[in-house]
């Protein structure tokens, strides 16, 4: 669990149209990166990649290398499907399947791998990924309830339930907190500074006080103009880039005076 | 003086509309009118053949025996049966192909490949039922015939399957599989706007924990999907219950009630009856037939139902909300 991932001159494209260009970086397991920048800067794209995910996209590919703990996620024979189950994702809007109760949803990826598991077994990883995403006090009586019937923010909990009881090594975050109000974004961010103790965690936020709240390193993404690529501008420590970033565009954008 | 002579409502009010709007009861009038409207057709459908059928439903077995077509009851069960059966049995083959094509169609096929193959599923629909009777008839049945002794030969331990094979191909098996045909194209054309409406978030949600493009339908669209195939399926039995000259251009059909559907004698529908019959019928005759027609009516009325439970029953888990 908690693997490192590496990307060296990644470019991501749709089609023909560059959307990333050129990012390289290191994200370090059991730590929270943060991505920000304005919209439509890549960074949204850029995390889709980690996972494959914007392959959903017909024609969408990449150019470069992307390292999980040294594995080539793009290499020649890799499944997306299987990357897919070792690196889990939470959506900006929660998504909980409407047709199945809540245990169902936290269980729903774990009957993907056809394990064959016990009443019990099952019973006990719900549990733990339900305690795992702070949930299981609040929902411990009505587990074979549909999981539309909670509230956003416990919605978007049991989204993240429903990732971790995957034991993914990596856990994306596309901006988790927007369609929240500040109390359950409050729950998930400490939800967060708990989870990075056993996962490798990117989030993508428009919310620059959450990002420096949660993260520990942040990345900078950045884009020169409709129709441009996106590219990462700037890497550091949470810390640094929010006191004093070594780059004036990183300065502006965190102090407000553009994007 | 009172404050209302003090403060007389402007003349030329924003707030208040100098013209009533017109549009808005115009419409409110037309589809309130059209609601009304479909009760009143449904209610003289269903007046009428009570009212006519009265006379055969109260008729001894001796006056129906003379004038008629025999005692009701025993006489419009296998009418019934072979209603009930031969949609049955389209239902079945072309559920799972309407299905499939769907699917494909929504979820697997290139886009360039995709919007032709719709198309040419709707012209499906637009095949007059007479033509699908003449194809079914002539060539399709002749086509069949080997099949059915095949079937007769190998499979004959089957109950179904069992007794000499039609040397026709006009068989309950024949028009079930024109039948089918016939319901495909409803049944693929809703199934394919069902699917293309899952939204993404559930089908993204499914393939970000590592489904397989199979288990993303078999977690998103169809469970989101169920109500409206279950609509579909009710659509097409609604045709194929009701299909009258297909039905009655493969089958000359007996007055049985038989599970075999290989064989020469088969059991007809309701309404290829009716059709078969009503020309040469006067006097009581005439109104035992409308009282199959209010059988009929009452045999759809029940599927529909039947149907309408079927979705409703897990209305919370329905992804409406």
């Amino acid at each position: 669990m908690s693997k490192r991932i590496e990307a060296k001159n990644l470019d991501i494209y749709y089609g023909k149209f560059k959307a990333v260009e050129d990012v390289s970086m290191v994200v370090e397991p059991r730590a929270v990166t943060a991505f920000i920048g304005p919209s439509g800067c890549g960074k949204s794209t850029f995390l889709r990649s980690l996972n494959r995910m914007h392959e959903v996209i017909p024609g969408a590919y990449v150019d470069g290398e992307l390292l999980l703990d040294g594995e080539d996620l793009y290499g020649p024979g890799v499944d997306p499907v299987n990357v897919r189950r070792q690196i889990g994702m939470v959506f900006q809007r929660p998504n909980p399947f409407p047709t199945m109760s809540i245990k169902e949803n936290v269980l729903a990826g774990l009957k993907l791998n056809n394990k064959r598991a016990s009443k019990g077994e099952l019973d006990e990883t719900a549990e733990k990924a339900l305690r795992g995403a702070n949930l299981w006090e609040e929902v411990k009586n009505r587990l074979d309830l549909p999981g539309s019937g909670l509230s956003g923010g416990q919605q978007q909990r049991l989204c993240i339930a429903r990732a971790i009881a995957m034991q993914p090594d990596v856990l994306l975050m596309d901006e988790p907190c927007s369609a929240l109000d500040p109390i359950s974004t409050l729950a998930i961010e400490d939800l967060i500074q708990e989870l990075k103790a056993n996962y490798t965690i990117v989030i993508v936020t428009h919310n620059m006080q959450q990002a420096a709240r949660v993260s520990d390193t942040t990345a900078f993404f950045n884009i020169a103009g409709t129709g441009q690529p996106g590219k990462l501008i700037e890497m550091d420590s949470t810390e640094k880039i929010f006191s004093t970033p070594s780059v004036k565009a990183t300065e502006d954008y965190i102090t407000g005076r553009f994007g | 003086m009172s404050l209302t002579t003090e403060r007389p409502a402007p003349a030329e009010s924003s707030l208040i509309p100098s013209k009533p709007r017109v549009g808005d009861k115009v419409f409110k009038g037309l589809s309130t009118g059209s609601g009304i409207l479909i009760f009143v057709i449904l209610g003289a459908v269903a007046t009428f053949l009570v009212a006519l059928a009265f006379p055969a439903l109260v008729s001894s077995p001796e006056t129906l025996e003379s004038q008629g077509f025999g005692e009701f009851w025993s006489w419009v069960i296998p009418l019934a049966f072979g209603t009930v059966w031969s949609s049955f049995w389209a239902l079945v083959f072309a559920v799972p192909v309407a299905i499939g094509i769907a699917l494909f169609i929504s979820h697997y096929a290139p886009r360039k490949l995709a919007a032709p193959l719709g198309y040419v599923i709707d012209l499906l629909a637009a095949v007059p039922s007479v033509v699908y009777g003449l194809w079914g008839g002539i060539a399709l049945a002749s086509a069949l015939q080997p099949l059915h002794a095949w079937l007769a030969t190998y499979l004959g331990w089957i109950p179904l399957f069992s007794g000499q094979p039609s040397g026709t191909g006009r068989t309950i098996l024949t028009t079930s599989l024109v039948l089918a045909v016939m319901i495909l194209p409803i049944i693929t054309s809703l199934c394919r706007e069902v699917f293309l409406q899952t939204p993404k978030l559930h089908e993204e949600a499914a393939l970000a924990l590592g489904a397989t493009r199979w288990e993303m339908v078999q977690m998103a669209v169809f469970p989101f999907a169920r109500a409206g195939i279950v609509s579909a399926v009710m659509l097409g039995l609604g045709r194929a219950l009701g299909e009258t000259m297909a039905v009655a251009m493969v089958l000359s059909g007996a007055n049985v009630i038989k599970i075999e559907m290989l064989n020469q004698q088969n059991p007809i529908s309701i309404a290829a009856r009716i059709a078969l019959d009503f020309p040469e019928s006067s006097g009581l005759a005439v109104n035992q037939l409308i009282a199959a027609g209010l059988v009929l009516f009452v045999i759809t009325l029940a599927v529909n139902m039947v149907a309408r439970w079927i979705v409703s029953r897990r209305a919370a888990f329905s992804g409406a909300n």
